[in-house]
């Protein structure tokens, strides 16, 4: 990658309610060079003095011509997450860059196992790789453990529970960490060496481990996986938060 | 100016002074990096300098703690785009470090624990600018934050800081590191805004 990135202008055309607190914003990119599922880019916003804000939002989803779409999920007390969700309207201009980011990807021509960790908004990167499997034809077996609070905070309810069933080689597992739904085998817990087990690859498999979230999420995951016995090297890692 | 986004009026913002454009400053200390955290034992931990020619300095930890020791107070910028004032940090200086390491490199590749790499110009290691910093805020430094032992490179971006460094190849030539192939600024000086290539 050696040419420029530039800042380009976008527009909301779409918005979907994931969760009480996270949405998805369809944008529109005239121009959008296309990306990689697990690929972020820079949005930026001007305020009418001219003060600027920028952040980083992983791509949920495979370009549809100039489309885009984001995952927002509100952190109380931001500058720009909640304005997204509650202010950012349809046909409202900002500026996007992208895409970034040239390790924390799949690329359909991959067919190594794979699992994908994510902990609350640490799915939609991951997202974008289901949903590229499915649009590439690609036979990778992939396994998706979700770690989320309550059965509300699922991103992509449907959507996950209707590829679970039909994408071939996609296996989702939940862990709830404050409340699990009826019937869910178990109680709330942390991801631990047996989800890990129960939903993961053995390492003789050798899968590509793409675990994303929060920070304490990623350093626990990336530490269990490598305790377990796979390759550092072959388990990649995106954080999204601070630390506490 | 960018184009205004109706209706967005950012954060109250102060007087106080300039951080590099587009930085936004964080009280906690985010964490960013590719893979699982390396943990490195202080028994076999050694920081090594190859020159171009392929002599090597190394350094136990005993040897590495032994020298002598700077406190740097800095601002650190991610090019994630937080800052944070004012870290406390301790470690060994590269001149230090550099001190009777015959070279006439330009360039620099430091390297990791866990296969991380990232190049700088030799210049900009030395000067008093930069060190292997193994305590912060009066601690050890901790393993996710690159603890035993990271470079720390306050005037470049912060992945330019490598974490759990373990040694610094001296070159004739630019060789981009980890981030720099994947689409990161070579040098990543935050006053310019050098984040991703081209920039
Ligand atoms: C590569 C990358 C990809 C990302 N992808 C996504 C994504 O797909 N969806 C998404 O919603 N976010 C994503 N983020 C996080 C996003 O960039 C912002 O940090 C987040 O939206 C908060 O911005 P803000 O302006 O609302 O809050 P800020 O004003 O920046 O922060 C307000 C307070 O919340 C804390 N905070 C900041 N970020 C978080 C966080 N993520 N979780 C908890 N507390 C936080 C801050 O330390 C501060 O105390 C990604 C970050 C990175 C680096």
């Amino acid at each position: 990658m050696s040419a420029a990135l530039t800042w380009r202008v976008a527009r909301l055309v779409e918005r979907r309610v994931e969760t009480p607190t996270a949405q998805t914003l369809v944008l529109d990119a005239p121009g959008w060079p296309g990306h990689l599922p697990g690929q972020h880019l820079d949005v930026r916003l001007t305020a009418e003095d001219g003060y600027q804000a920028a952040r980083s939002y992983s791509l949920a989803a495979p370009a549809e011509g100039d489309r885009i779409a984001l995952t927002v999920q509100r952190v109380p007390d931001g500058e720009v997450s909640p304005y997204l969700i509650d202010v950012y309207a349809p046909g409202d201009p900002v500026e996007v860059r992208g895409p970034v980011g040239g390790w924390f990807v799949w690329r359909p021509e991959q067919d190594t196992p794979v699992l994908l960790a994510a902990g609350g908004s640490g799915v939609v990167p991951l997202m974008a790789m289901v949903r590229a499997r499915r649009a590439a034809g690609s036979r990778a077996p992939f396994r998706l453990l979700y770690s989320v609070r309550t059965p509300d905070d699922v991103f992509y309810a449907e959507e996950l529970r209707r590829r679970a069933r039909d994408d071939e080689g996609l296996d989702i597992a939940y862990v709830y960490t404050r409340r699990a739904p009826q019937g869910w085998d178990g109680e709330p817990h942390r991801v631990g060496p047996a989800d890990v087990t129960a939903t993961g690859w053995p390492p003789e498999n050798q899968p590509l481990c793409y675990v994303c979230g929060p920070t304490g999420f990623v350093e626990s995951v990336a530490d269990l996986l490598v305790g377990l016995g796979h390759q550092p090297a072959r388990v990649r890692t995106e954080r999204f938060g601070p630390t506490g | 100016m960018g184009i205004v986004t109706p209706g967005f009026q950012g954060r109250p913002r102060s007087a106080e002074p300039a951080l590099p454009p587009g930085q936004y400053l964080t009280e906690d200390f985010p964490v960013l990096s590719a893979g699982p955290t390396p943990k490195v034992p202080l028994d076999t931990w050694e920081f090594v300098i190859t020159t171009e020619t392929g002599e090597e300095v190394r350094w136990s930890w005993a040897e590495f703690t032994a020298l002598p020791q700077e406190t740097p107070t800095v601002d650190i910028h991610c090019v994630t785009r937080w800052s944070k004032r004012q870290t406390d940090w301790q470690g060994v200086s590269l001149d230090v470090l550099l001190d009777g390491v015959d070279t006439e490199a330009t360039y620099a590749l430091a390297h990791s624990y866990g296969g991380y790499t990232t190049n700088l110009p030799l210049a900009d290691l030395r000067g008093g600018r930069a060190w292997v910093a193994h305590r912060y805020s009066g601690r050890d430094l901790p393993p996710e934050h690159g603890g035993p032992a990271r470079l720390l490179v306050p005037h470049l971006y912060f992945w330019k800081s490598a974490k759990w460094v373990r040694g610094i190849r001296l070159k004739t030539m630019d060789e981009p590191g980890f981030w720099e192939t994947a689409g990161y600024h070579d040098y990543g000086d935050p006053w310019r805004e050098q984040r991703y290539a081209g920039d």
